[in-house]
């Protein structure tokens, strides 16, 4: 289990006298926002991937950027780590307590700074909800397009510091392609600003590295994010197929036709019987897949292309083709699609959710094999997926009371994993990889890459404070565990012995 | 960057097979590795067409023009994967058999541009507001670091977040980071309508105006201003381009002027003496360091002529949240772009010393001081 760290194989910090630490933190933080009791910091022991869990020295609650950049002060003084949270929805252990560390819970950073309308920009604290800026945008005609499953509840900063995508990427972009400005704190105790108000900035694009840094280069404050005019129409139809197959290869011809949707999702049987347990979105069970597919724009050319796309479907093998009429049925289709997470609930007593991204074509192949390693394992897979993007999200059924299903449920987690990038895709399209892939770098990288990952590290936070033990392995950790893997040919660590 | 084509290709549409091209990355890597062991600079150069922009490194030319080929390409992925050194030309019409083009559409500024050069020098074009920027486009890079080590980072996938994203970090780097070996660069289909039109209206308040007109969703793909009219280009479905068309009135116009616009020719821009290019939000005023000839990016790219002191034009840019580069006619050694404050000039100098320690690879080409 990886919520065990372990010095040898993610660092080792000296040791901080657990009072002389809450001392000095409580000349930053008033006692109402300084969280020291075991029982109080339960609340903050693990995000999203409740699998993992472990506790911090200390929370700590800054409620403006003098108070941020004080705690972060202090544990740069003390040589203590720092784990930034946001709203804890991260499915990667991101933000997931590191021994002995300060969790620098931004949630109380929520404040809506600035909307420009004429500018199309919005200036936001890290911890305001990601749907919020959409909702104050709402009155001048604008949003704000990233929208990951969990907008509701994650914040902006969060998702800067995932990268986070959403439903509406493969047309709108992911947070990278929406933001322009930061304004970061390194634990150095430097004030950066990255990016800026114009569409450029002079020197590296640091804000394009800052974003999906997952909280080890420095730590977001402010963001100023680019506003859309919300379009005018938007369409949606459910197409149902009699196997993933042909599901995957409409997939393949609606982007070789030259249509980029808004949105292009895929759920296979298992899953659309869940959702529909769930959210009665009238999905049709006796399919194998379906797929949603939106199309947004001037009315003339939503519908076309909506037609145009029931056509393809149709001719890849489609069964049903199902438009959704009117705003209600559309929104209908995606409470479905939204809800097939929480639906999972219902049918098995915990579930893993696995974040890969495959290229498009090595779909139908892709899901075959995650049948096999599934019925290898014993555990059921529900595949529900940003089709479009090739991002791939199958849910490992499992029972954490049940003797080892975890641990199968990890295994099998890693094998598809690894399944993706033999294809050529990545072992995190959207997710992070936090603590939970922290092994599979060993397998995305090789040793010379992630040495430069590390040194771009050591650029911003020389003492290695901030978020220790994820995101990138040690040597020593890919050395236990990427021994028996070959990278793009090239065995890793060629001078180990092998047995 | 390995070509990743299927065994068994599940799509109808078939990875399109590439001419070999050349290999040349393990002599590349070996000259820089005897360049870091002197500390001898390195001029990194593809075809040397923008040989103008942003300071001039002295150096062994470390040519990556024979390291050549498109690696991969299939047109249902969206992506392309090069060699640094492929022509410009030969990607784009590579794409254009296919109906596809480059998102940021780069400007072409010699026969000889090559792919790797568009990327370092990240020089987006008029699409820019409405289509992205170079580094929004780039998934992956393979690089040759300063101490000649292949990289590779990012990949052919368009959602990836594993490790930081040093892929974007190499668009617009000037060479300064790694030299680019490979890169991945995400494509987008052609739209069903394109069209061009001409409004009379002056620079000011056609930059206003602009600013009025992106509240709305309406499919702009180009909104140049040449000093005397506003050019507007519109791209999208056959109903959304017909309907603005309508909206907006104006003169049509063929599609070329925007292949003017998008390679820096326009009458505007030619002429003697220095050429700043100030990018600022859209709504602030255009910084009076001296006459603006032109505005592209809806009002948020302003090009002007002036022998105002690099200092002066800076501090106003800097004055309207923006920052000024001294696009042509530098003095020698001068600093052409706006300076960085002391802590992110910090920062740059061991982002450059972490992946070319020997600071070998460009030095100077940015700032003096990196």
């Amino acid at each position: 289990m990886l919520d065990h760290f372990e010095a040898r194989l993610d660092g080792a910090f000296g040791p901080v006298d657990r009072e002389r630490l809450l001392a000095r933190l409580a000349r930053v933080l008033p006692p109402e926002r300084l969280i020291a009791s075991q029982e109080s910091m339960r609340p903050y022991e693990s995000d999203g991937l409740a699998a993992y869990r472990s506790l911090p020295a200390a929370v700590a609650l800054p409620a403006d950027v003098g108070e941020a950049a004080g705690v972060l002060e202090a544990c740069r003084e003390l040589g203590v780590p720092v784990v930034a949270r946001g709203a804890g929805t991260g499915l990667s252990g991101g933000a997931l307590p590191f021994p002995g560390s300060v969790l620098l819970a931004l949630g109380k950073l929520n404040r809506i700074l600035d909307i420009d309308p004429l500018a199309r920009t919005a200036r936001v604290q890290p911890g305001v909800r990601n749907l919020a800026i959409s909702e104050a945008a709402k009155p001048y005609g604008l949003f704000y397009a990233p929208d990951p499953s969990s907008q509701l509840a994650c914040s902006i900063g969060g998702n800067v510091a995932e990268n986070a995508g959403g439903v509406h990427c493969l047309k709108y972009g992911l947070t990278v392609h929406n933001i322009l400005k930061l304004e970061a704190l390194t634990i150095e105790g430097e004030r950066l600003t990255l990016g800026s108000d114009a569409l450029d900035a002079p020197g590296f694009d640091l804000m394009a590295l800052m974003t999906g840094s997952e909280g080890l280069l420095a730590v977001v404050t402010e963001i100023t994010v680019r506003l859309l005019p919300i379009p005018d129409d938007v369409q949606a139809l459910l197409a149902a197929f009699p196997d993933a197959g042909c599901a995957a290869q409409a997939v393949a011809d609606i982007i070789a036709a030259g249509i980029v949707p808004a949105g292009l999702e895929m759920m296979d049987a298992l899953a659309l019987k869940a959702a529909e347990a769930y959210a009665h979105a009238g999905y049709p069970l006796d399919a194998e897949a379906v797929l949603i597919c939106e199309c947004d724009g001037h009315s003339g050319d939503a519908e076309a292309e909506l037609a145009h796309l029931a056509q393809i479907c149709r001719a890849a093998g489609a069964t049903e083709i199902r438009p959704a009429r009117g705003e209600a049925e559309r929104l209908r289709l995606w409470a479905g699609r939204k809800a097939a997470f929480p639906a999972m609930g219902r049918i098995a007593p915990d579930y893993y959710c696995i974040d890969g991204t495959i290229p498009r074509r090595r779909l139908p192949q892709v899901l075959a094999r995650i049948a096999e390693l599934s019925r290898e394992q014993g555990l059921a897979v529900a595949n529900v997926f940003h089709a479009g993007d090739g991002n791939l999200h199958p849910l490992i059924l499992y029972d954490a009371s049940a003797d080892g299903e975890l641990a199968r449920a990890e295994t099998l987690g890693g094998a598809i994993l690894e399944l993706c990038v033999a294809v050529g895709g990545a072992i995190t399209g959207e997710h992070g990889v936090g603590r939970e892939k922290i092994n599979q770098m060993c397998v995305q990288f090789t040793p010379a890459e992630l040495d430069a990952f590390a040194a771009i590290k050591a650029a911003f936070d020389p003492a290695g404070l901030l978020n220790p033990g994820k995101t990138l392995p040690t040597l020593a950790r890919c050395a236990e565990f990427g021994a028996m893997h070959v990278h793009g040919g090239r065995t890793a660590f060629p001078e180990l012995p092998r047995f | 960057m390995t070509s990743l084509r299927a065994e068994e290709p599940s799509s109808r549409l078939e990875p399109v097979p590439q001419p070999a091209g050349e290999d040349i990355s393990a002599a590349l890597a070996e000259q820089i590795r005897r360049a870091a062991a002197v500390r001898q600079p390195l001029r990194i150069v593809g075809g040397d067409t923008k040989r103008f922009y942003g300071r001039r490194t002295a150096g062994e030319a470390l040519s990556l023009a024979g390291h050549r080929g498109i690696v991969a390409y299939d047109p249902s992925e969206l992506v392309i994967v090069a060699r640094a050194g492929t022509p410009l030309a030969e990607v784009e019409a590579a794409l254009a058999a296919n109906g596809q083009r480059l998102a940021f559409e780069p400007p072409r500024l010699g026969a000889a541009s090559t792919i790797g050069g568009v990327v370092a020098a990240g020089l987006s074009g008029p699409r820019r507001p409405f289509g992205g920027a170079v580094r929004d486009c780039v998934l992956g890079a393979t690089i040759l670091d300063g101490r000649g080590q292949a990289l590779r980072f990012g990949g052919q996938v368009f959602k990836n977040v594993a490790g930081f994203d040093a892929f974007r970090l190499m668009a617009g780097a000037l060479g300064c980071l790694g030299a680019i070996l490979e890169v991945s660069i995400r494509v987008t289909p052609a739209p069903r309508r394109e069209a061009a039109l001409a409004l009379e209206m002056n620079s000011a308040a056609a930059r206003a105006w602009m600013a009025q007109l992106m509240r709305r969703p309406t499919p702009l793909s180009g909104a140049f201003h040449d000093g005397e009219r506003l050019r507007l280009r519109l791209s999208g479905g056959e109903a959304g381009v017909g309907a603005a068309l309508a909206a907006l009135g104006g003169e049509a116009e063929a599609l070329d002027v925007w292949d003017a616009v998008r390679d820096l020719r326009p009458a505007a821009l030619a002429g003697e003496g220095p050429l700043w290019r100030v990018s600022l939000p859209q709504t602030a005023a255009i910084p009076a360091i001296g006459e603006v000839v032109a505005w592209d990016w809806a009002g948020s790219l302003a090009w002007l002529r002036s022998g105002a002191a690099p200092d002066a034009a800076w501090a106003a840019a800097a004055a309207v949240g923006g920052h000024a580069t001294l696009f042509r006619g530098a003095a020698p050694a001068a600093e052409v772009f706006q300076p960085l404050a002391p802590a992110l000039l910090a920062l740059h100098q061991r982002l450059k010393a972490a992946l070319d320690p020997a600071g070998v690879l460009n030095p100077g080409r940015m700032y003096g001081a990196l």
